[in-house]
């Protein structure tokens, strides 16, 4: 189908890029690569929501941390002090917990790496819709400023929690087995597997949102975002599309943060911050507030330059001078804009 | 009576939009409401819409209230709407701003869109071939794949139009149709509104051109600062002194 | 609680309170003569800090902060030559993104400038353990320089809008644009003019505030949020409301601290926000009708 070319493109491009590093001997360039794909998803989800819904959050890290430190948490603490508690036990009958023994011989009861991210996904689920619900009924200033603050209160909670380990976030997390001898891990031997899971797990995620896109489903997204009277006048029921695409990207956020815990082995409370929110938006502004593909290539393209640490200790400032510069001259971003006419608007405002 | 309107009242601070306005508007009627600017015309659409809740009284559409629904609710039980200041899509083509009519009367949600399911891909098709239908039914169909915002204002009239057919309305209101067109651009309108109430669908308008109004209008409404004034046939209202005063000033003799 | 623990918390609770509102003051002019919210108000509460430090290496102190007032008063119209006048009206996200794109900017600038480290200006009368008793709590007197400031910078606000012809210019220019413009008033230079008083306030107030509450370079966001939720509270727009508005919160964040860890103390003002934004987002003292009839 048409609308599935870019997709091919892209599998094509990850390959190619990985049988590139492999011949150049550049392979520690999968590890931000790998990294990139999981920043993807979120940036993906999050341009569903503002260029289709037209709704902005300005929070969107708070969902990546929820996942993240959730199942870090559940996959790291210690449960045997609890082992008494009935709904421990529960899970350790059903399977949901990992008996082992630490390298003093003590032993240990963990949360298993699929119920935890279980766990997670229906925590950030149940969170999406008790802010969404309230946040959604606002607009402009008002749905900018909710968002932020939830996203605040997230990373405030991450710093001020033992539980999360404070300042110093949560490590030691152990990798994430999904098939026999195929775990999300930081695993040396296991790069290249983890490199194609994550752009596997990016791919399979357009081909859901290219599709829900296409669908009736999109239009009405579309219809929203242009005149939400309208689109309610005609039978959409605005606030409800709304909330379903809040939760939907926020569990694309989640669900990367899981990942993406695993494969660094830990997370810090950087990763909920209003930075890195900031930096999701500027990324989805740059791409083209409604263009997927658009979003997907400048965040791949961003992330691995900021990981690779190309631009120094100005990694924030860049993404706030990319905002303020796509704001004021490209506002449908870099791939929507037209020189010329650019220079134009520029010319005569200064007159 | 398919729309039923009793006692509605709309305040907004110290004015009075709409006061005391009752009227009925049977199955199959074309109803026109007319007024001075400032009637509280576009006030009771949107109350009767569901865009505005009413501070007091009642709306029944095929005999259940619907006074204080949302409009989506409103528009699935078969009402759609026109707008006086054009409100189509931006940034979708026309014919993608018509298939939005088409969303009430389809089902494929958030999980089969994603999946692609075959049974909402046919459902796809149909009302991209129902949306194209309507297109053509207005003449405007090789307009289909053109950026809506970016059409004609009579163009524009015309999509709306078949947007708000496309969701297989029972009741239509339409606000303003005849704004800002020529005297044929507005017997086409007329032609078109018969046409379409002969399929069955009633018709309620408001409207400043009178010759469309007493042209196809079974009945009239009359407001003026939100009150109703007068109500009947054309000819009636043609010769009511209330509605004359009030549209052409008091006679100083 | 005793009365010496109330009456600390009680001059806290002001002391912060005021400088809240003060940022929510700001907030409103920008609003109200442009529609914009603009998020980099805080940055110019920790620029006129900032600055101010800087110069009183080489001058006087009260001459330092009249410069330093000065200076940032130019950077706000700097802000709002450079990036505001462009737009031909911008849509809200468009705003939003911006004034948070310029906050960035202006924090990493003085990241820059200035490092990480946190500073402060000596204190206007005396030194860190001199004090002063109010009502059997010993605070430091520049927590009355704070209030006095701030309290003659309302009051000095309140006469500039009601009785100099500049001042009903910009109140022109809010209430209604292009009825001011057909006055002959030039919009754009009060929009200019609205940037360079939210950013005088602003510095004062940080230069006021540094002794006691130090500057680092991201006091700013946090600052911002809090000047946002004290200009919703109040009903956005009305200034005098956010002073009440502005104590309200200072009052209600220091009383906390006896009930919360201080590390949660942030999320007790944003969830104030939030609270705010849900249930009553015209605010305590904003009239609803006209709170949605708003462009938003």
């Amino acid at each position: 189908m048409k609308r599935h070319l870019p997709l091919s493109l892209l599998v094509l491009a990850v390959i190619c890029v990985q049988q590139l590093t492999r011949a150049t001997g550049t392979a520690f360039y999968l590890t931000p690569l790998t990294m990139a794909a999981y920043y993807s998803l979120v940036i993906v989800g999050l341009c569903l929501l503002m260029g289709y819904a037209g709704q902005i959050s300005l929070g969107h890290a708070g969902f990546f941390a929820i996942g993240g430190y959730l199942s870090a948490m559940l996959t790291t603490k210690n449960l045997i002090p609890f082992k008494e508690n009935s709904l421990i036990a529960l899970g350790d009958r059903l399977g949901l917990l990992i008996h082992g023994q630490d390298m003093f011989g003590e032993p240990f009861l963990l949360v298993q790496p699929w119920a935890a991210c279980g766990c997670a996904i229906l925590v950030t689920i149940v969170v999406a819709y008790g802010i969404g619900i309230p946040v959604l009924k606002l607009k402009g200033h008002y749905l900018a400023m909710a968002t932020l603050g939830f996203g605040i209160i997230v990373y405030r909670l991450a710093l001020a929690s033992p539980l999360f380990g404070e300042a110093d976030g949560i490590s030691g997390v152990p990798g994430f087995p999904l098939l026999p001898g195929l775990a999300v891990s930081g695993d040396f031997s296991s790069r290249v597997s983890n490199y194609y899971l994550a752009w596997g797990m990016v791919a399979f995620a357009m081909w859901l949102l290219v599709n829900l896109i296409h669908s009736r489903v999109g239009r009405a997204l579309r219809a929203i975002h242009g005149a939400e009277g309208a689109a309610n006048a005609m039978g959409i029921d605005t606030a409800r599309y709304k909330l379903n695409t809040f939760v939907l990207s926020a569990v694309l956020a989640a669900v990367a943060g899981i990942f993406l815990t695993h494969y660094n082995g830990g997370i810090g409370p950087s990763e909920a911050g209003i930075m890195k929110s900031v930096r999701y938006v500027a990324i989805v502004a740059i791409g083209g507030m409604a263009n997927l593909w658009g979003a997907l290539v400048m965040g791949a393209l961003l992330n691995i330059m900021s990981l690779r640490g190309m631009f120094g200790s100005y990694d924030d400032a860049v993404f706030g001078a990319i905002l303020i510069v796509i704001m004021l001259f490209a506002p449908q971003g870099l791939l929507g804009i037209s020189l010329p006419a650019a220079l134009k608007r520029i010319l005569r405002r200064g007159a | 009576m398919l729309l039923e309107i009793k006692n509605l009242f709309r305040r907004f601070g110290g004015l009075q939009a709409v006061s005391d306005v009752s009227f009925s508007v049977p199955q199959g009627m074309i109803k026109a409401v007319i007024g001075p600017n400032g009637a509280g015309k576009t006030t009771l659409f949107n109350l009767i819409s569901g865009a505005l809740p009413p501070s007091a009284g009642g709306i029944h559409f095929k005999g259940q209230p619907i006074h204080g629904l949302p409009p989506y609710r409103i528009a699935s039980q078969g009402m759609a709407r026109t707008y006086q200041n054009i409100k189509l899509y931006p940034g979708m083509t026309a014919l993608e701003n018509v298939m939005v009519g088409r969303h009430c009367r389809c089902r494929a949600g958030f999980l089969s869109g994603m999946l692609s399911l075959p049974w909402s891909r046919k459902e796809e098709k149909a009302s991209r071939v129902a949306a194209m239908e309507l297109l053509a039914l207005l003449d405007i169909a090789d307009l289909a794949e053109v950026e809506a915002t970016s059409l004609a204002f009579g163009q524009q009239r015309a999509v709306e139009f078949a947007r708000a057919l496309a969701t297989e309305p029972e009741l239509l209101l339409l606000d303003e149709p005849a704004a800002g067109l020529n005297i044929y651009e507005t017997a086409e309108v007329a032609r078109l509104i018969s046409k379409i109430n002969g399929q069955g669908i009633t018709v309620l308008l408001v409207e400043h051109d009178m010759s469309l109004v007493m042209d196809i209008s079974q009945e009239i409404v009359v407001l003026s600062f939100g009150e109703k004034i007068a109500e009947g046939t054309p000819a009636e209202i043609q010769h009511n002194k209330e509605v004359i005063r009030i549209y052409l000033g008091e006679d100083d003799a | 609680m005793t009365l010496e623990l109330f009456s600390q918390y009680l001059l806290a609770g002001i002391t912060y309170g005021i400088i809240y509102a003060i940022v929510g003051i700001g907030f409103n002019i920008i609003y109200n003569t442009t529609g914009i919210i603009n998020f980099a108000q805080g940055e110019f509460v920790m620029l006129g800090g900032m600055t101010a430090i800087s110069l009183s290496q080489w001058l006087p102190l009260p001459l330092a902060i009249g410069v330093a007032v000065l200076i940032v008063m130019l950077i706000g119209a700097l802000v709002e030559i450079l990036f505001i006048r462009w737009l031909d009206r911008p849509s809200v996200l468009r705003m939003i993104i911006i004034t948070i794109g310029i906050s960035i900017l202006i924090r990493e600038a003085a990241l820059h400038i200035w490092g990480e480290g946190v500073r402060s200006l000596p204190y206007f009368v005396g030194n860190e353990i001199t004090t002063v008793q109010i009502l059997g709590a010993r605070v430091s007197p520049q927590v009355l320089w704070v209030i006095g400031v701030c309290a003659v910078m309302v009051l000095g606000l309140s006469l500039f809008f009601r009785y100099t012809l500049q001042g009903k210019k910009m109140q022109a220019c809010a209430a209604n644009r292009m009825a001011a413009t057909l006055c002959g008033i030039s919009t754009r230079n009060m929009v200019t003019l609205s940037f360079m008083l939210s950013a005088g306030i602003g510095a004062l107030a940080g230069c006021v505030m540094s002794p006691i509450t130090y500057t680092q370079y991201d006091i700013g966001t946090g600052l911002a949020i809090k000047g946002f939720t004290v200009a919703i509270l109040g009903g956005l727009g009305s200034s005098m409301a956010a002073v009440a508005a502005g104590l309200l919160l200072g009052l209600i964040e220091s009383f906390s601290v006896s009930v919360v860890p201080l590390a949660f103390q942030d999320a007790i003002s944003i969830s104030l926000l939030l609270a705010i934004l849900f249930f009553r987002p015209h605010g305590l003292f904003g009239n609803k009708d006209a709170a949605d009839l708003k462009e938003f």
